[in-house]
């Protein structure tokens, strides 16, 4: 049983349904697994499976314009394999880009590999001037991404929620 | 062939597609041809002119789209290619404008001077129909081909490289993104 919390994927999930967000482009990492699944059952939503998170910020551009509202789902190295896309791209643009990025290499973090990329996600989000929060309880999960959804389209900009551990691994 | 020429050969098949360009030299003579509002012109992140087409093409599958991409900005994003080739917009021609150089920074030769073919990482990436061509007839029925054939297709047009005296051009960027939006959301 994996300790991926399906609880608080579905929050997420129906939170972004509520957004009107249609098409969601992902490149799965651990924690994004239910999410990843919840997309590709639906219906509704178009998931795009990527071969590089950079892609996504293309993808979104052109659902944006197109007037389909779609968010990312990436881990935190995902976030940093995109970065020229969000700077010349979305940012150069005045893309409105929902990002949710697993916030991995943070405190609790087991896998050595991912330590260096989460010491670094919040200063680099900050130096690129990215309005971002964390989700770290279910209570204000539906709020927050409605809020940081109307923050993106409202500024024209990428917006980004840092998933944590706390929402989304339960684990002892 | 010059890229020029064969822009300006299927300009009349552009009037009423959706374009998406990469920047310098395509967008430079594109725009000299003639802008529209269905034009968009994706001025750097390189490599990502394809993934917008993508989307677009996945989100208003009553449309059509042209993506104009170059050998540099592909090599930039090859797994686009296999992202691209998995979900198969069947409305969506993909043409490469292969110069063999990177011609706005000062024409420093591309992997694709020395041996390296578009064509065939498309095909192997899975996209189902590709096509290598040089002369400015073969391009223009290869893209006509492309049109009606209703499935993605790659082009790659091998063309001089030569362009235009300078690469920013009198459309703003800004300008250019929000009338492309509203033409995009209007139409269809």
């Amino acid at each position: 049983m994996s300790p991926v919390s399906t609880v608080s994927s579905r929050l997420i999930y129906d939170a972004l349904k509520a957004c009107d967000i249609r098409l969601l482009s992902a490149l799965p990492e651990t924690w994004l697994v239910h999410l990843v699944r919840m997309a590709d059952d639906d219906p509704e939503m178009t998931l795009v499976r990527l071969a590089k998170e950079e892609e996504g910020v293309g993808i979104s551009a052109g659902a944006h314009l197109a007037g389909v509202k779609s968010a990312m789902l990436m881990q935190n190295h995902g976030f940093l394999a995109s970065i020229n896309g969000i700077v010349s791209c979305a940012q150069l643009y005045r893309i409105p880009l929902l990002m949710l990025v697993s916030f991995r290499g943070e405190f609790g973090e087991r896998d050595p590999w991912q330590t260096e990329g989460g010491a670094v996600t919040e200063d680099l989000l900050r130096a690129l001037r990215i309005p971002f929060s964390y989700l770290d309880h279910p209570d204000h999960v539906a709020r927050r991404i409605a809020t940081a959804q109307t923050l993106a389209l409202s500024a024209n900009k990428p917006v980004a929620l840092l998933l944590c551990r706390d929402l989304m691994w339960e684990e002892g | 062939m010059k890229r020029v020429d064969a822009l300006s050969a299927i300009y009349p098949h552009l009037e009423s597609r959706v374009v998406v360009t990469i920047m310098g030299a395509v967008a430079a003579e594109l725009q000299s041809i003639g802008h529209r509002p269905n034009f968009f012109y994706l001025q750097h992140a390189m490599g990502l002119a394809s993934s917008m087409g993508l989307g677009i093409a996945l989100t208003r599958p009553d449309r059509h789209v042209v993506v104009f991409d170059g050998d540099g900005s592909v090599l930039m994003n090859l797994g686009g290619l296999t992202t691209l080739a998995r979900y198969r917009p069947r409305n969506l021609v993909h043409v490469v404008f292969d110069n063999e150089s990177l011609l706005s920074v000062g024409g420093f030769p591309t992997a694709t001077s020395t041996g390296s073919d578009l064509e065939k990482l498309a095909a192997a990436a899975g996209v189902p129909r590709t096509a290598t061509v040089r002369e400015l007839g073969e391009f223009t029925r290869a893209f006509e081909e492309a049109l009606g054939a209703n499935d993605l297709t790659t082009i790659v047009a091998k063309v001089d490289a030569t362009g235009p005296s300078k690469f920013v051009t009198d459309l703003a960027l800004l300008e250019n993104r929000f009338e492309f939006q509203r033409w995009l959301r209007k139409s269809g």
